[in-house]
């Protein structure tokens, strides 16, 4: 499997004419780990959308090369797209609570994934999805099975999605700010979770965040997205020999227990990081 | 199982409420309008003696509220008292009108919903295709324009010029009282008489102003569709689905359609009411022998008993159809149950 994106732009329609979200991003990715970190706005959720043409309607694409595993996205028919979507990579939104149908139980929905992808009948799907759920480490599958997504805690709700988006054994998955809305505790234990079963199964993980300590330590390599760009891109445990200034920026923002600051920092904005 | 018993109870108790208020408020209405009942029954040139001897058989001297109370007292023994037009009981009279309005209401909102609902979602779907648009502007047309005038539009184009459809009521002349009444329904007592000519005069009577009522209420449909499937559409949920790998149609009607459902039940179930309270104009133009238009003539003829009684079988079925959706929304949406 190898992700590569070549002078990838995005842009909407505005009253002042077209307006750019994303403005040359490339990036290659293969069976690793690949933080994206930036601000709300800087492009990181588009990009990643982008890959599985899930941006909205309004939104114009173009790029050099955006390829999945050889496969042409910006060219390909929805019936193309079907067979990447699921099958071979997963997106894993925000917010289980908004990301999960109200109306389905969450053993429902896992088995409706795992159906999707590997046909059986709906006694198997629904037994795949509790085995599912029992690998993303909930204790009692059977029931939250049977929850409905009101019923189960957010970081409960973060396992069913995890679960089903592993149903189909994907080669992908695209985590967008996967821990955001949950409780400091839970997130480590989440992020963990998707580390492990990401790495026992070989898979590749974007993984979205703004949280940049964080996503050098679950990640091979951290992407550092700004207005659209990537303005830099280096190995995790490099992150110290940053060059950026929005990337050293950041790190200098950030409060550490080992070295108190008496006064943070704050992100003073060169205009010319736009260019 | 008690917190159950309890909301039953409940659900009773402020039913029990709201029909009490439908009776006190079109009863009072009913007596306080400056009509003096006597003179519908007896015309205004009867003598004095004989006007104040009825008053007191009536029961029309005794004040309001024991008036009331009588009134009550009755309703509860399933009495409507009489009404003074047909000198009927006001029940024999319902029974009579009603299944007309049930039947042109039941047709309307059959054909309303299984166009409007698909449309609702196509036209959402396509959000600002030509589709849309065209819906938009069809859907427009039936709910702007007054329902009387798309009531005549009708009978000029399909049975004055065109002359496909008969004109107006329920039945030929020729038909009329020819079938023994089973269920009050022409469509189906006809069938049921096995009397085929009948039965195909009964539809062709029923289908113009079911057409129009359909048309109306399927304006209203559509457009509320569209309205929450727009809404369900922009749900993260969407996109979880559609990552998924999930078919369009499986996400648009598994998913979305799914999801407002129990909404769109709430929506049929007052349209239907509506309809079903007596599409008062409607009947009036194709001179449809239902509710509404029993209705209509009892009112301008100060025949309180009828509209008393005919308002609160209207009443009961808006509150009927609420209980239903109500129902319906604790069926379909595990949040609430």
């Amino acid at each position: 499997m190898k992700v590569e994106i070549a002078n990838l732009t995005i842009s909407f329609p505005s009253p002042q004419g077209m307006s750019q979200a994303v403005r040359g991003v490339s990036m290659t990715l293969g069976a690793e780990k690949l933080g994206i970190v930036g601000e709300s706005g800087s492009g990181k959720s588009l990009t990643a959308r982008a890959l599985l043409r899930l941006l909205p309607p309004a939104a114009v694409v173009t790029a050099d090369r955006l390829q999945f595993d050889g496969i042409d996205i910006l060219k390909a028919s929805e019936r193309d797209m079907r067979a990447i979507r699921g099958k071979r990579a997963g997106l894993i939104l925000q917010d289980p609570k908004y990301a999960l149908n109200p109306i389905m139980t969450a053993g429902a929905q896992i088995a409706e994934a795992w159906r999707n992808q590997k046909k059986g009948s709906a006694k198997e799907a629904m037994q795949a999805a509790i085995d599912l759920l029992a690998q993303v480490q909930i204790r009692d599958p059977k029931r939250v099975a049977a929850a409905y997504p009101h019923e189960l805690s957010g970081g409960m709700g973060q396992r069913v999605m995890i679960a089903m988006m592993l149903a189909p054994d994907p080669e992908l998955l695209i985590a967008d700010e996967p821990t955001s809305a949950l409780d400091a505790s839970v997130q480590a234990e989440i992020l963990r979770l998707m580390e492990d079963l990401v790495s026992r199964r070989g898979m590749g993980l974007i993984l979205i965040s703004h949280d940049l300590p964080l996503v050098s330590h679950f990640c091979d390599r951290v992407a550092v997205m700004y207005a659209g760009r990537v303005v830099e891109e280096l190995a995790a445990g490099e992150l110290v020999r940053a060059q950026h200034a929005y990337t050293r920026g950041l790190l200098d923002c950030l409060p550490t227990l080992s070295h108190p600051k008496g006064r943070l920092a704050v992100m003073s904005r060169d205009p010319a990081w736009l260019a | 199982m008690n917190g159950r018993n309890g909301r039953l109870a409940g659900t009773a108790a402020s039913l029990l409420l709201t029909l009490f208020g439908l009776v006190f408020v079109t009863f009072f209405i009913g007596r306080v309008m400056p009509i003096d009942p006597l003179i519908a029954i007896l015309g205004d040139h009867a003598p004095e003696d004989v006007m104040a001897r009825t008053r007191v058989e009536l029961g029309l001297d005794q004040p309001l509220v024991v008036q009331f109370g009588l009134y009550v007292w009755r309703l509860l023994h399933g009495d409507l008292g009489r009404s003074v037009m047909s000198s009927n009981l006001v029940t024999q009279d319902i029974a009579r009108y009603f299944p007309a309005t049930i039947e042109l209401a039941t047709v309307a909102i059959i054909v309303a919903t299984l166009i409007g609902v698909p449309l609702g979602v196509l036209a959402a779907v396509r959000q600002g295709s030509v589709i849309d648009k065209v819906i938009r502007v069809v859907c427009l047309a039936g709910h702007s324009i007054p329902i009387f005038l798309l009531a005549l539009l009708s009978l000029l184009i399909f049975y004055a010029t065109l002359d496909w459809a008969p004109g107006t009521g329920r039945a030929d002349v020729a038909f009329e009282g020819m079938n023994p009444v089973v269920t009050g329904f022409l469509t189906i007592d006809t069938a049921w008489a096995g009397d085929w000519d009948a039965f195909y005069d009964a539809w062709a009577h029923l289908a113009q102003p079911a057409g129009v009522l359909a048309y109306f209420s399927m304006a209203f449909i559509a457009r509320m569709t569209r309205a929450f499937m727009l809404d369900a559409l922009a749900g993260e949920y969407i996109i979880t689905a559609r990552a998924k790998g999930l078919s369009a149609l499986r996400v648009i009607w598994r998913h979305a359609f799914g999801n407002i459902a129990v909404r769109l039940i709430t929506v049929l179930a007052l349209t239907y009411a509506g309809l079903l309270e007596g599409a008062v104009v409607t009947e009036t133009v194709f001179s449809w022998p239902g509710l509404g238009q029993y209705l209509t003539v009892s009112l301008l003829n100060a025949d309180m008993n009828a509209v008393l009684g005919a308002t609160l079988v209207v009443g009961l079925i808006y509150m009927a159809l609420n209980l239903f959706a109500d129902a319906a929304y604790k069926m379909f949406d595990p949040r609430v149950r």
